[in-house]
C-alpha cells in the first residue's frame, strides 16, 4: 500500500505543479535572504553577503529543477512540451500538415472500413454465444456419389445419444404464403426440432421459444416469429403472443418473437432471412417406423459439448459411425462408404467470400503502407529543410535522444490526427458505405465500428506514425553538426543518405502500387470477360415476377392439389398476363427457370437402358416451363422441337435438354427420342425416380441461365402442364414500366385468387447485374485502391524529382553555362525519374506474380500471369511516372544559368 | 526516480544527507530549510559543509517517501516558511539509516584499527 500512497503524493504534486514551483521558489528565497542577513549581521557589505549566500547555496536554477524532477513527472511534461511544439510546427506549415493528415485519414479510414467488414463477416461471423461449438453435420455417401445426402431419423437419435453434442437439431426450410394480414406475402419459414433456440443460445424478445425437451410428434402449430415479421405482419403489437397467422391457409399460433438481428445461420440468403420457426417433432409421425436408409433432406446443426474440439468430436463420431456400420450392415453397405463430417458452422458463411475479403484487406493494407511511405517522404523533405534548426538545437544542448523523441512525437501526432480524421470520415460515410456492400455478401451481423475496430484503427495509426516517422527521426539523430552549421544560411542541403532513403521510398511506393494495379487489372479483365460473355438468352425488356401456390397441410383446403387444377390456373394466368399494358409476350416457369436465380433444383437422372453406376449418380438441373418460354428469352432450337400446347397433362411427358446435357450423356449420339426418369426430392440415396419415362424431343444451345461463369451446366426442361411446380415465375417481355409492373401483376394475380402473394419482381437485366455484384464490389474497391496508390506514388516521385532538381539547380546552371543542351538536361532529369519507376516496376512485377497466383480463385477467363494486364499496368505506371517527372524536368530545363550561379 | 547528481558534489557521502536531516528533525521537532542547514552546521561545529541548496531536492525526495511532512508557518521575523516534521515512517527510516551508518562506520573503524 506504500507505493499507492506515494503515487497519490506524486499525483497531488502533478496536479498542483504551479503551486509547487512557487512554494519551492519562496522557500529557497527565504533561505538565501536569511543567510544574507546573517552575513550582514556579521559585518559584510550587502553585495558580498548576497554573493556569499549564493555560493553557499549552490546553483539555484539547477537545484530547483532537480527538486522538481524528483517527483518523476518530467517525461510527461516533456511529452506535453513535445506535443505543444509539434502542434506549433504543424500550424506553421498547414499545407504539409493537411496533405500528411489527409493521406493518413484516407489510409486509416479505408483500413477501418474494410476491417469492420472483415470483422463482421470473417472474424465474428456467428452472432451466437460460443460460436466455436456450433457445427453442421453432413452425411456423405461417396460410394454412391452423394455428398451432404441428408439424414435418417434413427441417425438423428444416434447423434443425440452420442454424448458428443449438447444439442442436435434438424432443420428444414421452405416458404409459405402469409395471409390474413393486410397484403398476402411470402414468408420464409423453418421447421426445426425443439432444441433449436436452446442450441443457438438466443432468448426471445417476447414470449417464449420451444421447450428443448418437447417430445410432441409431427408439426406443432406453435410458431416463433422474427422481429421483422412481428413488425411487418403485426405492427409491433406488444401483445402478439397468442395471436395467430395463416401460412399456406394453415392457422399457426405465435408463442414468441425473436430479438432484432437474430438470424438463422442458413446457407442461403433466403434461409438466413427466415421469419417463422415451427417446431418439428421426429419422435413419431411423420417418421413412422423410421428406416435408417430413408434419408430426409434436412439440415443438421449441433452444439458440441463444452471443451470438445471439432477434431476430437470428429474422431468420436468416426468411431460411432464404424460401430453403427457393424451393427446395421444392411442399412450401410460397405460400397456406399458412409461417413459423417463435422463442418464449423461459420464455414458456409465465410467459405465463399474469404478470398475476396482477404484480397480487400491486403489491398487496403498496401494503400496504408503507400500512404505511410508518402508521408515519410514528405517528412524527410521537411527534415532536410529543418536540419539547420535541429543542428542549432543540438548545439544548444538538446540531447539527440530528445530530438529523435520530439520528431517521433510530431509524426505520431500527425498519424493520430489522420487516424481520428479517418474514423470520423468512416462514421459520417457509414450509411453510404453500407449501401456499397452487396446484398449477397453472407453476413448475419450488422456492421459496426466496435471497440475491436477502433483499436485496430488506433494501432494502425500508431504503427503508421512510427513507420513513417522513424526514417526522418533517425536521420536527425545522426546529423553532422559541424557540417550542417557550416553550410550557409539556407540550410537545405540534404545528405546523400537522405536522398538515398527517399529514392528507396519511391521505389517501394511504385512496387506496391504496381502490385495493386495488377490485382485490379486482373479483376477488371475477369469482370469484363464475364460482362461480355454471350449470355445465350436475351434479358432485354424482360421482367420476371414470382408467386407461390399454397400447399396446406389439409388437402381439403388445397385449391391447386392436382396437375389439372393447376393447369387451369396456369392457362388463366397466362391469358391475363398477355393483357397487361405493354406486354408482348408472356410465359410461365418454375422458380429455377428464372435465369441466374440462386434457387437450383438438381435431380438424379436415370437413362433408359443404361445401368446406374454405383460411383456416380448423374445430376441435372431441372425446371418446368410453358412453350412460350424459349421464344420469350430468345433461346433458339438446335434440333428436334420445342414444347407446344399439345404437351399437356394428358399427353405423354416430353423434355427439352440443353447441349451440355446432350454432350454429357449422349456423346456422339442423337439424344432425340431417348427416354429418361428424374429423381423426386433431394438427390442422393432415397430419391425415387418419376413413375413414367420422359421422352427427349428437343435440344437447345447452352445458355448462361444457371451461372454467368459457367455455360455448360447440364439442364433439362419439362412441360409445365405435365409437371406442375408450386413456385411459379411469370415472364413478361415488352415495353414494360418496371416500377408500375409489380403492382399490376399483383392486382392481376389476385383478381384470380386474392390469397396469392406476388413477390420477387425484377428485370432480367437487373438480375444479370446483381449476379455480378460481389465480383463488381471487390473489383471496384481494389480498383479504387489501385488508383489511389498510383496517385500517391505519382506524388511521391514528383516530390523526389523536384527535390533533386532544386538540389542540383547550381549544377544544372553550370552545365547550361558550359553549353549543355536544354533537352539533354531534361532527358537527364526524366531518366532519373524513370530509373526509379523501373526499379519499382521490377520489384512490383515479382510481387504481382505471387499475389496474382494467390488470387487465382477470384479470376474468370484470365490467367494469373496475363501478359496484357501485366504489360498494360507497367505501361500505365511508366506513363504516370513520366508525367509526374515532367514538371520538375521542365523546371530544370528552364533554369537560368545566371540566376542559378548567383543562387548561393 | 531519485537522482544523485547534486549530492555527489557534496563533501558528505550521498545518502548521509538524509540521515543528517532526519536526525536534526528528530532532535528539534519542526524546522524550515534554513534552520536545518544551520542546525547541521552548528551541531557539527562547522565541520560538515553542506551545499545548502541540496537540502531542498533531498527534502522533496523525503516528502515523496513520506518520511517528512511539510506545512507552512511563520518565522520569528514574520515571514512565511515551510516547516518540516518527521512522520512515523521517518522515525523508522532514521533508525534504519542509523544502524546502517553504524555498521559502515564500525567496519571502517575495524579496518583502520587492525594491526
Amino acid at each position: 500500500m506504500n507505493w499507492l500512497r506515494e503515487l497519490a503524493r506524486r499525483l497531488n504534486m502533478l496536479l498542483h505543479r504551479r503551486q509547487f514551483d512557487a512554494d519551492l521558489e519562496e522557500e529557497m528565497r527565504l533561505h538565501l535572504d536569511l543567510r544574507q542577513q546573517q552575513q550582514i549581521d556579521r559585518g559584510a557589505a550587502p553585495d558580498d553577503a548576497r554573493a556569499a549566500a549564493r555560493r553557499k547555496f549552490g546553483n539555484v536554477g539547477s537545484l530547483r529543477e532537480i527538486s522538481h524532477t524528483a517527483w518523476g513527472w518530467e517525461w510527461l511534461e516533456q511529452t506535453a512540451q513535445d506535443i505543444r511544439y509539434a502542434a506549433r510546427m504543424l500550424r506553421k506549415s498547414p499545407g504539409f500538415a493537411f496533405v500528411a493528415i489527409a493521406t493518413m485519414a484516407l489510409g486509416v479510414g479505408a483500413t477501418t472500413a474494410i476491417f469492420s467488414l472483415v470483422d463482421a463477416t470473417l472474424l465474428h461471423p456467428l452472432p451466437y454465444p460460443h460460436p466455436e461449438q456450433l457445427v453442421r453435420i453432413e452425411d456423405d455417401l461417396p460410394g454412391a456419389g452423394a455428398t451432404d445426402a441428408g439424414i435418417s431419423i434413427p441417425e438423428f437419435h444416434d447423434l443425440q445419444r452420442s454424448g458428443i453434442f449438447q444439442y442436435v437439431v434438424l432443420e428444414i426450410f421452405g416458404s409459405a404464403n402469409l395471409t390474413g394480414t393486410s397484403q398476402p406475402s411470402r414468408m420464409q419459414y423453418a421447421g426445426v426440432t425443439p432444441a433449436y433456440f436452446a442450441m443457438l443460445g438466443v432468448k426471445p424478445e417476447l414470449g417464449q421459444t420451444f421447450d428443448p425437451k418437447d417430445q410432441t410428434p409431427g408439426f406443432t402449430l406453435d410458431v416463433v416469429i422474427s422481429d421483422g415479421l412481428w413488425k411487418r405482419a403485426f405492427g409491433s403489437d406488444p401483445h402478439v403472443v397468442g395471436r395467430s397467422l395463416r401460412g399456406d391457409n394453415d392457422l399457426y399460433r405465435v408463442i414468441g418473437v425473436m430479438p432484432p438481428g437474430f438470424h438463422d445461420p442458413g446457407r442461403t440468403t433466403d434461409e438466413r432471412n427466415t421469419e417463422q420457426w415451427a417446431a418439428l417433432g421426429f419422435s413419431d409421425d411423420p417418421a413412422q417406423s423410421p428406416l435408417r436408409s430413408a434419408r430426409f433432406p434436412l439440415e443438421t446443426v449441433a452444439r458440441l459439448k463444452p471443451g470438445l474440439t471439432i477434431a476430437a468430436a470428429q474422431s468420436q463420431l468416426d468411431a460411432l459411425v464404424a460401430a453403427l456400420q457393424e451393427q446395421f450392415p444392411d442399412a450401410y453397405p460397405a460400397g456406399s462408404k458412409w461417413t459423417v463430417r463435422l463442418v464449423p458452422l461459420k464455414e458456409n458463411l465465410v467459405g465463399n467470400v474469404r478470398q475476396s475479403l482477404i484480397l480487400l484487406l491486403g489491398a487496403v493494407a498496401l494503400v496504408l503502407v503507400i500512404g505511410c511511405v508518402n508521408v515519410a517522404n514528405l517528412l524527410l523533405a521537411r527534415a532536410s529543410a529543418r536540419s539547420r534548426e535541429m543542428a542549432v538545437r543540438q548545439a544548444m544542448g538538446a540531447a539527440r535522444k530528445r530530438l529523435v523523441r520530439q520528431l517521433l512525437t510530431e509524426s505520431l501526432l500527425l498519424s493520430l490526427m489522420g487516424g481520428v480524421a479517418g474514423l470520423v470520415i468512416v462514421f459520417c460515410l457509414k450509411g453510404f458505405l453500407l449501401r456499397l456492400i452487396p446484398e449477397s455478401l453472407p453476413r448475419l451481423n450488422n456492421l459496426s465500428i466496435n471497440w475491436t475496430v477502433m483499436l485496430i484503427a488506433l494501432a494502425a495509426s500508431i504503427a503508421a506514425g512510427i513507420i513513417f516517422g522513424l526514417a526522418p527521426a533517425m536521420q536527425a539523430g545522426r546529423l553532422d553538426l559541424a557540417n550542417t552549421l557550416h553550410t550557409e544560411g539556407r540550410g537545405s542541403k540534404g545528405s546523400a543518405e537522405q536522398t538515398r532513403t527517399r529514392r528507396a521510398l519511391v521505389v517501394t511506393e511504385f512496387a506496391l502500387s504496381l502490385v495493386l494495379m495488377v490485382a485490379a487489372g486482373l479483376l477488371l479483365r475477369s469482370f469484363w470477360d464475364l460482362y461480355n460473355a454471350p449470355l445465350g438468352f436475351n434479358p432485354q425488356r424482360v421482367m420476371s415476377v414470382q408467386l407461390w401456390l399454397p400447399s396446406p397441410n389439409d388437402p381439403k383446403t388445397d385449391a391447386y392439389g392436382t396437375a389439372a387444377q393447376e393447369a387451369v390456373f396456369a392457362r388463366e394466368l397466362l391469358r391475363r398476363s398477355r393483357l397487361l399494358p405493354g406486354v408482348q409476350e408472356a410465359a410461365l416457369g418454375a422458380e429455377p427457370s428464372i435465369p441466374l436465380h440462386h434457387e437450383r433444383n438438381r435431380s438424379a437422372l436415370t437413362v433408359e437402358g443404361r445401368q446406374i453406376q454405383d460411383t456416380q449418380i448423374p445430376l441435372v438441373e431441372r425446371s418446368q416451363v410453358t412453350p412460350e418460354y424459349f421464344h420469350l428469352l430468345a433461346i433458339p432450337l438446335l434440333r428436334g422441337r420445342l414444347f407446344n400446347n399439345a404437351d399437356n397433362e394428358t399427353a405423354p411427358q416430353v423434355a427439352v435438354i440443353n447441349q451440355a446435357m446432350a454432350e454429357t450423356y449422349w456423346p456422339g449420339e442423337d439424344p432425340l427420342g431417348k427416354r429418361v426418369k428424374l429423381g423426386e426430392g433431394r438427390p442422393g440415396v432415397g430419391q425415387r425416380p418419376t413413375k413414367n419415362w420422359i421422352t427427349i424431343v428437343g435440344v437447345i444451345p447452352d445458355a448462361r441461365t444457371e451461372s454467368l461463369a459457367n455455360a455448360t451446366v447440364p439442364q433439362i426442361y419439362l412441360s409445365l402442364y405435365q409437371e406442375t411446380p408450386k413456385e411459379l415465375a411469370i415472364f413478361l417481355r415488352g415495353d414494360l414500366n418496371a416500377s408500375a409492373m409489380p403492382e399490376r401483376v399483383r392486382a392481376m394475380v389476385q383478381s384470380i385468387d386474392p390469397e396469392l402473394p406476388v413477390y420477387g419482381a425484377q428485370t432480367l437485366n437487373g438480375a444479370v447485374t446483381a449476379s455480378m455484384e460481389q465480383r463488381r464490389f471487390s473489383m471496384d474497391i481494389v480498383a479504387a485502391f489501385a488508383v489511389t496508390a498510383l496517385l500517391l506514388a505519382a506524388l511521391g516521385i514528383y516530390g523526389v524529382i523536384s527535390y533533386i532538381v532544386s538540389e542540383r539547380t547550381r549544377d544544372i546552371g553550370i552545365r547550361l553555362a558550359l553549353g549543355a543542351q536544354r533537352a539533354t538536361i531534361m532527358g537527364m532529369v526524366l531518366r532519373q525519374g524513370l530509373g526509379l519507376a523501373a526499379a519499382g516496376a521490377a520489384l512490383g512485377l515479382a510481387g504481382s506474380v505471387i499475389v496474382s497466383h494467390l488470387m487465382a480463385g477470384l479470376l474468370y477467363g484470365v490467367s494469373p500471369t496475363d501478359l496484357i494486364t501485366f504489360a498494360g499496368v507497367t505501361l500505365v505506371l511508366a506513363a504516370v511516372a513520366l508525367a509526374a517527372c515532367y514538371l520538375p524536368a521542365r523546371r530544370a530545363m528552364r533554369v537560368d544559368p545566371i540566376v542559378a550561379l548567383r543562387y548561393d | 526516480m531519485p537522482r544523485g547528481d547534486a549530492l555527489q558534489r557534496d563533501e558528505i557521502p550521498p545518502g548521509t544527507l538524509y540521515l543528517l536531516i532526519l536526525k536534526s528533525l528528530a532532535r528539534s521537532g519542526e524546522m524550515h530549510g534554513y534552520e536545518i542547514a544551520d542546525s547541521i552546521q552548528r551541531v557539527s561545529n562547522d565541520v560538515l559543509q553542506v551545499e545548502e541548496g541540496s537540502l531542498y531536492p533531498a527534502l522533496q525526495r523525503m516528502l515523496i517517501k513520506g518520511w517528512v511532512i511539510a506545512k507552512w508557518g511563520t518565522t520569528a521575523g514574520n515571514r512565511r516558511a515551510r516547516y518540516y516534521q518527521l512522520t512515523a515512517a521517518g522515525r523508522k527510516q532514521l533508525a534504519v539509516e542509523m544502524s546502517q551508518f553504524e555498521r559502515v562506520i564500525g567496519a571502517i573503524t575495524r579496518v583502520i584499527e587492525a594491526v
